[in-house]
């Protein structure tokens, strides 16, 4: 009998597990794309396709150069199947006029595919409190609200329109917090990368609105090389928001970003990221391969940043925002919730790296595992010697539906100073089978309950997202795990 | 007058245990059953069993629910047809909050019977006006469902449950247990304001203490997975003043005749 039970759980699982993915689509758009392959050639083609100076395809070069002496990372959790970088094509755009200015000037077809993501590039239709800045491929396609925030000396762009109209502010920042030599994926953007935000607040600026960067990858075999700065001096603040889809298709795509994040004294910088690539299909073809290295420095006296990820797409993960905590009293903040389903892996975390007195973070890491699924939690702490009166909590929870998936933790702490609190909590859960039937009896089938289940678990995390997301982001998790119990 | 609920020869049993034997059962609108017996006799069963809950399986007998097969529905759409069941232990799901789990619950019977949900404003004041039934305060509605909360809490929360479902058969499982006096009276109150001559209750109990509170129409004691005795409100005064010894050593002696 209680075979049967199980049997039945495991039916409903795998109905339901293949839930639809609704940003799947695949536009028809005249998309500018260079031959597959990398080589010096290729990026001194790229730069020159953006119009870079000198010392800009300079850097890429050394990063190129640097890359070719790198073997890719093995350290993670993941099982990663042999990347052939040289079947990649490096460079896509769709065909448009230099950076087009006002909306008559992009391809109709542009506006119709972010129409159907929710995200309206006409200012009027979008959330009052968002501007936008909407990323196809290789290239910025458009940024909204801009003339409104340059007003407030608020530099909102993609990078690519960054180099050329901030050279200085970009040639000041650009690697300083992520160099090309961090690491395998992190070189390879550094010689590759193709576009994404450029955001500077300037003193004492609060900036009133969410400023919002939308990726989307279309064309196919090619991989996006996102390359995200902000910089937020003295006093300022900004809430920042990522969201990331592409088609479903048979081959993997790869998504290899560096976002570097500055935070002077007093300032503030939140970045949310709800990430929904293509995760492939429920056999486990296809998706992108999502590998990511975003850093935040504080380097300003009391200054704070905090991460909150929603990340419930891509077939493999492999994603670590942290917080160098280097200004006196800085303030590192890590919120996460990791879904994997079907045959996704998902290696992620944060490390909190405080270098400065009286810093602190806050860590909270929720897995969902389902499936066939293998869900890591990998975070560090460290403490360096001469910074007294740090803390730091870290709350890592697993829940698992199902039995054939994996959750696993990774702590690695390393405090050098006897003055360090350092506080870990982790907890591993199932929804038990007393919930769902509690949920039943009042009338609420298994596939919602497990919606609500698990945004109750995920709350914490969800009530940290600015508010016109969090609405979103939750039907997503409802959705993402429908009726995967077991 | 119609039949609420008609159990047939009921058996049912958990792996390879039998626990109900042939349970026979006739509830009518606006009747008040209750359901006593030592523990083990298989009360809970009964009432998990009626409610659809898998870990249990059916190996014989029929449920006829108003008018309907009650043993071919899902858990869910006895919920919606009327069935109510405030649970022995209710259960704690952290971080879903009151007003979400029942905005779910509510909306989910009016899309079974295929209407709109209801607009936020009105089911604001459903909540509002159903607490006071228990006496239950305003932060409930931001308070994960169950978590935290007090032995009494959770059976008032039950009984506004059902006053929010307003269902036309509500088995209360052991209501009684683990609630102090002024828990109890509040909890009875709020049963007995929720009676209409349209619904019926199955009162499953232990102790003759809640039918002071919750007068039953119709006492049967349950004993080895069957209904040995029934009778009226004055079969629990007799159970209180003889004890379970009594009705073992009679039913035992029989089994052994």
């Amino acid at each position: 009998m209680e075979q049967e039970v199980k049997d039945n759980n495991n039916s409903v699982i795998e109905d339901v597990t293949g839930s639809e993915y609704k940003y799947g689509f695949t536009s028809d758009i005249d998309t500018d794309v260079i031959g597959r392959g990398l080589n010096e050639d290729v990026i001194r083609l790229i730069s020159a396709k953006k119009g870079e100076p000198e010392w800009l395809l300079e850097y890429r070069l050394k990063a190129y150069r640097h890359w070719l002496t790198l073997a890719p990372p093995t350290w993670a959790h993941l099982n990663i199947p042999e990347i052939d970088f040289q079947d990649i094509i490096y460079y896509a755009a769709p065909k448009a006029k230099d950076g087009p200015k006002s909306l008559d000037e992009v391809d109709p077809e542009l506006l119709k595919t972010f129409d159907r993501l929710g995200i309206p590039l006409e200012e009027q239709k979008l959330h009052a409190g968002m501007a936008v800045d909407a990323v196809m491929d290789s290239v910025s396609v458009k940024t909204t609200h801009r003339e409104k925030l340059a007003e407030l000396g608020i530099v909102f762009c993609s990078f690519s329109e960054a180099v050329k109209e901030y050279p200085e502010l970009v040639k000041r920042y650009l690697g300083k917090v992520v160099s090309y030599k961090d690491n395998f994926y992190a070189a390879l953007n550094s010689a590759v990368f193709s576009d994404g935000s450029f955001v500077y607040i300037p003193k004492g600026v609060r900036c009133p609105m969410e400023l919002s960067t939308y990726f989307r990858i279309n064309a196919s075999g090619t991989g996006q090389f996102e390359r995200t700065l902000i910089v937020a001096d003295d006093d300022a603040y900004v809430s920042y928001l990522e969201g990331c889809t592409a088609p479903r298709r048979d081959e993997n795509q790869l998504h290899a970003a560096i976002v570097e994040i500055i935070v002077e004294n007093r300032a503030e910088v939140k970045y949310s990221t709800v990430q929904n690539w293509w995760a492939g299909d429920e056999r486990g073809r296809g998706g992108v391969y999502n590998f990511v290295t975003k850093r935040g420095l504080c380097r300003g006296v009391d200054s704070k940043l905090s991460w909150t990820q929603v990340e419930t797409g891509s077939a493999i993960t492999w994603k670590y925002p942290s917080c160098v905590l280097a200004g006196e009293g800085a303030r590192g903040e890590f919120y996460s919730v990791a879904v994997t389903r079907n045959y996704q892996q998902a290696d992620t975390g944060t490390k909190m790296i405080h270098l400065a007195p009286n810093t602190s973070s806050t860590i909270v890491s929720k897995g969902i595992s389902a499936g066939h699924s293998e869900n890591s939690y990998r975070g560090l702490v460290k403490v360096a010697p001469n910074a007294s009166g740090c803390r730091n909590y870290t709350q890592c929870d697993s829940l698992l539906l199902g039995s054939k998936c994996g959750a696993h933790t990774f702590p690695y702490v390393d405090v050098m100073n006897d003055t360090a609190i350092v506080e870990h909590e982790a907890t591993t859960s199932k929804i038990s089978e007393d919930q769902l039937f509690y949920c039943n009896q009042r009338g609420i089938p298994t596939e919602e309950a497990v919606g609500l289940i698990v945004n109750g678990y995920a709350k914490e995390v969800m009530n940290k997202l600015p508010m016109e997301f969090a609405v979103e982001a939750q039907k997503l998790l409802s959705l993402t795990l429908e009726g995967s119990v077991g | 007058m119609n039949e609420l609920l008609k159990v047939t020869n009921l058996h049912a049993s958990i792996g390879d245990k039998e626990i109900l034997k042939g349970i026979n059962l006739t509830i009518k609108p606006g009747e008040v059953h209750a359901i006593m017996g030592p523990n083990g006799s298989g009360k809970s069963t009964l009432s998990s069993v009626l409610a659809g809950n898998p870990t249990f399986t059916v190996t014989e007998g029929s449920v006829e629910f108003n008018g309907k097969d009650l043993l071919q529905l899902s858990p869910e759409d006895r919920s919606h047809e009327g069935l109510f069941l405030s649970f022995q232990y209710p259960v704690e799901i952290p971080g879903v909050s009151m007003v979400n789990f029942m905005r779910a619950a509510v909306n989910a019977k009016l899309k079974y019977f295929n209407k709109p949900p209801m607009p936020a404003n009105e089911f604001l004041k459903l909540m509002r006006e159903k607490r006071a039934v228990v006496e239950l305060d305003n932060k409930l509605a931001s308070r994960s469902v169950n978590e935290g909360f007090s032995g009494g809490e959770k059976k008032r929360n039950e009984i506004f449950q059902m006053a929010v479902l307003e269902p036309c058969l509500s088995i209360l499982d052991e209501t009684d247990s683990g609630l102090d006096i002024d828990a109890l009276r509040i909890v009875a109150e709020g049963v007995n304001k929720l009676k209409t001559p349209d619904n019926a209750t199955i009162v499953i109990t232990h102790y003759q203490r809640l039918l002071d509170y919750i007068k039953p129409d119709i006492v049967h004691i349950l004993y080895k997975g069957r209904i040995v005795y029934t009778g009226g409100p004055e079969l629990a005064l007799e159970l209180e003043e003889k004890g379970y010894d009594w009705i073992k050593s009679q039913i035992d002696n029989k089994e052994e005749a």
